[in-house]
């Protein structure tokens, strides 16, 4: 039910605050989402999408971290972390 | 897909996979709160993927699940009124009231329509400006922007033939409710990633803090939950309980303050019942007075209405972590997603329809 899904947003299609809308495409979807909690997303972010509304953008920087975390623990060598 | 095919990455998983077995040295359960990830658990299998320490419990994070039947009742009771449009997400519709379900009303001649948005819901307000549309509102925080946006536009735009039955829970309040309860057995939780996105997870620090539990706000897909648990163990392991954020591409600590905003403007905190857990004290959103011309339930003349849950369904303890699907011996045999007894069976993120889809013919790989 709080099922959201991250989206790139093609075009901003209504500018007014509240009817805040633009068009987002998910793989191959493209639908039209309303905006207006996202002020300071603008077009080629991505944002996540639930029930019709963006509710927040991804920060691309904080998504690189797992792997970021994950090549660290390899560079220090498989066997740090072999299971028990 | 980006943002999504990368955190399926099976290497990446069992990485993650092996540095929790690393990790743990004692046995820990933990909870996740969200159906959503409890479906992704069982789906792809992540709990068989940990250590034997480790226990995952799944918590009461449906809304469809938890929706009280007295609120499904009440929607059944407008559903079937002429000149009414009852509009609804789709999964609430097979949710069993006491005598019958939002299906069958559409069956009988209803105009039921299933929504993707309260926006769509409006819309059909706006057209069909003879007819009383009503929206059922059930959901979490992370559903609750979309839900006030669509009565401020009612408002903001006239439009006096729309209201909705509101059955809007809160986490916190059920995160409390599980860990003062005497069988409580959780150590540590996964918090709900979106709907931290909306509201942030200050409120969760307060809980951790008193309570002594890890909370881990975590993503949805596998290699989030695994490195959300791997969050929690390591608090654990080392006596640390804190909250910590996994799910940081899309959470910040304050979350949506514009989102926030509107939810203060159109909805304030009520008690709400709960299915299967009984009435939690500030455990739910409910329309504001200044709102209450928009409120289904004050509009069709229901709100003294009072139904109590009688069933032989255990979906209480299911959503409290006390009892796991099979313990049931309902389960796969009298109730079913085709003919479910309780919520939990009913929408694919209750807990016992994930262990029916998934695992009712046991694991072909460890049996």
């Amino acid at each position: 039910m709080c099922l959201a899904i991250p989206g790139k947003i093609l075009s901003i299609t209504n500018d007014d605050q509240l009817l805040r809308s633009g068009r987002v495409r998910f793989g191959g979807v493209v639908k039209e989402v309303n905006l207006a909690f996202v002020p300071e997303a603008g077009i080629d972010d991505y944002v996540i999408v639930h029930a019709g509304f963006a509710i927040g953008k991804l920060d691309e920087k904080e998504a690189m971290q797992v792997f970021e975390y994950l090549k660290e623990i390899s560079e220090f060598g498989d066997a740090e972390v072999e299971p028990r | 897909m980006k943002f999504l095919d990368e955190y399926r990455d099976a290497g990446a998983c069992r990485k993650v996979a092996d540095l929790i077995a690393h990790t743990t040295t004692k046995p820990w359960t933990i909870m996740e709160i969200c159906g959503g990830q409890t479906h992704s658990i069982v789906k792809y299998g992540i709990d068989e993927l940990l250590p034997k320490e480790i226990t995952l419990v799944h918590g009461p994070g449906c809304p469809v699940c938890v929706t009280s039947v007295e609120l499904i009742d009440k929607a059944i009771e407008i559903a079937s009124k002429p000149n009414v449009i009852f509009c609804s997400f789709g999964d609430m519709l097979r949710v069993p009231g006491t005598k019958t379900d939002l299906l069958s009303v559409k069956a009988a001649g209803g105009e039921l329509r299933i929504v993707y948005s309260p926006l769509d819901a409006l819309e059909i307000a706006r057209r069909e400006i003879h007819k009383q549309v009503v929206f059922f509102a059930v959901g979490f925080e992370t559903t609750a922007p979309a839900n006030a946006m669509a009565v401020y536009q009612a408002l903001k735009q006239g439009v006096s033939n729309f209201s909705m039955l509101v059955s809007h829970v809160l986490v916190p309040p059920a995160i409390e409710a599980i860990l003062s309860s005497p069988g409580n057995r959780v150590q540590g939780f996964l918090a709900a990633g979106h709907v931290c996105t909306v509201m942030g997870y200050k409120e969760y620090e307060p809980i951790a803090r008193k309570y002594g539990v890890p909370i881990v706000v975590t993503g949805f897909e596998p290699l989030d939950i695994l490195q959300g648990i791997q969050i929690v163990v390591r608090q654990l392991e080392g006596g640390r309980a804190e909250v910590e954020n996994q799910y940081s591409r899309s959470v910040r600590r304050d979350g949506n303050e514009p989102a926030q905003k509107l939810i203060t403007e159109v909805f304030c905190v009520v008690s709400r019942k709960w299915r299967g857990l009984g009435e939690i004290a500030q455990s739910g959103l409910g329309l504001k007075e200044k709102h209450r011309e928009y409120d289904a339930e004050q509009c069709f003349g229901l709100a003294d209405m009072k139904i109590e849950e009688s069933t032989e369904c255990i979906s209480g303890q299911i959503l409290q972590g006390v009892r796991k699907p099979k313990e049931c011996p309902a389960f796969g045999v009298r109730c079913t997603p085709e003919h479910p007894l309780g919520a939990t069976m009913v929408s694919s993120e209750g807990t016992c329809a994930a262990y029916y889809r998934y695992r009712r013919h046991g694991n072909l790989i460890s049996n």
